[in-house]
């Protein structure tokens, strides 16, 4: 028997199968369940991509790579590819500033039951309805909505500052959305620094540029990266967002892939783009498996 | 500087509860077309109630979130026991598919199981939203449910066995019980995940059975009133009620 049982496991007369079979009954139903549901659609989806049409009636289906020659064949997917990579890359960016800096206020500045509850509000947002948070900022930042309300309050001359259906709108949208991600993973890194470090920093002349650059960010990088990769990996992936707060700017690769399988119909095309931003989701968490696994203790 | 630090972290918390407040806000104002001033009305709560479409569709969720609990925790658990407390080949291995999927973006699994749910004749609807649903809420109750079995002691249960119970009723009467926190904590979180759940829901549903996140969607992208305002308050705080009760039972993220 290749499994090695639990050693003081009392073994009572009664007990006639093997471990292993118990185990196995455990494991199965959820496993078997996301084998059904998540393992064979993704390799459906991998078979589909190189079909030469939606499988639809009788006629037969040839296999093909055009789907992933899409790239060459139709420029406009390279120009789209790269505004989605700049919507990530910004709302990566602004959730790590961001971020860290909250997550530092919170370590720094508070304590007890205060950062307890700050963290909890802070936290609450992000397991709300993520669709009724994107829905909320049109409120907001439409026009005369609730920020050009106030805008007009201030300054009544001036014109407009509605930015709703921009790029600008679309990376708020998604800061709102990942930011408490980035302030949790990078809290979970720095709260473990020693004060004593710092201390002794200062005492020895250190000034704070120097102790943000030479000692805070280097032991908060395994939180900050966590949280790039787990904001950088889903915002590539948004379709909604760029749909409900960019209008006609919000073309990005998840809203292409949304059309293949809700308006054109071309489900291959979708399913190569699909397994595209797959490849590329897996390249990211491959390149940083060892600060993922590691958590976001320990050092860099 | 710890003034300082203070007022970054309330901007932050006006950041994230603005858009929160306005949406909810809006819900209340009388204006059919979101204009200020702010005249207080409940008549949007009032059409809610009689808005059959976002009310069966509410209805839906909540149901397919109910099932999801039940169905996600009972296999959860099942699989938590065996991953903590057996050791066994290939366990590494079941514990990193745990997280496709967590980590894969929605779109990517949400079209996936389109395609393959078409290509066998599943097929769209309650069944696949079911299925789709208790698979994204699967690896967060082991996870919630293993961690809460590190602090369930492995002896207790062998010492009931060595005083001659039977492995399941130690189970049921020593372990269980002391994991039952836990298991509640990851039921809510499971119910959570699927009430606020939209993409995979989105590609799922059939005509006629939708869920409120995919009717709201449909909403916003066809014109809306202030009714969608309401049903999202409610709906926000139901998740948020969920999350604050499954706070106190396994108090994620607060490490001293």
């Amino acid at each position: 028997m290749p499994n090695k049982a639990t050693p003081q496991r009392a073994s009572k007369g009664a007990r006639i199968l093997p471990q292993w079979v118990s185990t196995t009954a455990l494991l199965l139903p959820a496993y078997g369940w996301l084998t059904i549901a998540v393992f064979l659609p993704l390799l459906t989806m991998f078979l589909f991509s190189f079909m030469n049409k939606t499988p639809m009636g009788k006629a037969p289906i040839e296999f093909t790579l055009r789907h992933y020659r899409a790239f060459i064949d139709q420029p406009y997917l390279i120009k789209i590819a790269t505004n989605t990579l700049l919507m990530g890359l910004w709302t990566t960016l602004a959730c790590a500033i961001l971020g860290f800096l909250a997550a530092l206020a919170l370590v720094r500045c508070t304590h007890g039951a205060r950062r307890e509850t700050l963290l909890i509000l802070i936290l609450l947002p992000f397991w709300t309805n993520g669709l009724v948070r994107v829905f909320s900022w049109t409120m907001v930042l439409r026009e005369n909505g609730f920020l050009d309300n106030i805008w007009h309050w201030i300054a009544p001359a001036a014109g407009s500052i509605a930015i709703l259906y921009s790029r600008e709108a679309i990376v708020i949208g998604l800061v709102h959305g990942y930011l408490p991600y980035m302030i949790l993973t990078c809290y979970i890194a720095l709260v473990t620094i020693d004060d004593a470090i710092i201390e002794a920093a200062q005492s020895l002349g250190a000034r704070w540029w120097v102790i943000l650059t030479k000692i805070l960010i280097p032991l908060a990088a395994p939180g900050l990266i966590s949280g790039a990769v787990l904001t950088f990996v889903p915002v590539i992936g948004s379709f909604m967002e760029p749909r409900i707060l960019g209008g006609k700017v919000g073309v990005t690769m998840g809203t292409v892939i949304e059309d293949q399988f809700t308006q054109a119909f071309n489900w291959p095309l979708g399913a190569s783009l699909s397994f595209t931003l797959l490849a590329v989701t897996m390249a990211i968490f491959a390149t940083f498996s060892g600060v993922l696994r590691r958590g976001t203790g320990g050092t860099a | 500087m710890t003034r300082l630090g203070q007022i970054f972290l309330g901007l932050i918390l006006i950041f994230l509860y603005t858009p929160i407040v306005v949406l909810m806000a809006m819900g209340f104002n009388e204006s059919e077309l979101y204009e200020l001033p702010f005249k207080f009305s409940t008549r949007w709560y009032s059409a809610l109630s009689t808005n059959t479409e976002l009310l069966t569709s509410g209805f839906n969720s909540i149901v397919l979130a109910v099932i999801t609990a039940v169905v996600a925790t009972s296999i959860g658990t099942l699989a938590a026991l065996a991953l903590s407390r057996r050791t066994f080949r290939g366990r590494n291995l079941l514990q990193l598919l745990l997280l496709p999927p967590i980590a894969i973006p929605w779109l990517i699994t949400g079209t996936a199981m389109l395609i393959f749910f078409f290509w066998t004749g599943i097929g769209r609807g309650m069944h696949a939203l079911i299925i789709g649903h208790v698979a994204l809420a699967v690896p967060y109750v082991v996870l919630v449910v293993g961690t809460g079995m590190k602090s369930v002691r492995a002896d207790l249960e062998e010492a009931a066995m060595s005083l001659g119970s039977t492995p399941i009723h130690a189970f049921f009467a020593i372990t269980l019980p002391l994991l039952f926190p836990s298991i509640l904590g990851a039921a809510l979180f499971a119910f959570a995940v699927s009430l606020d759940q939209f993409v995979i829901s989105y590609f799922l549903s059939s005509p006629g059975y939708t869920t409120l996140p995919v009717q709201i969607y449909s909403a916003i992208r066809k014109g809306f009133t202030p009714e969608i305002n309401a049903i999202s308050t409610l709906l926000l705080l139901g998740s948020m009620t969920a999350i604050l009760i499954f706070a106190r039972f396994a108090k994620p993220g607060a490490p001293k």
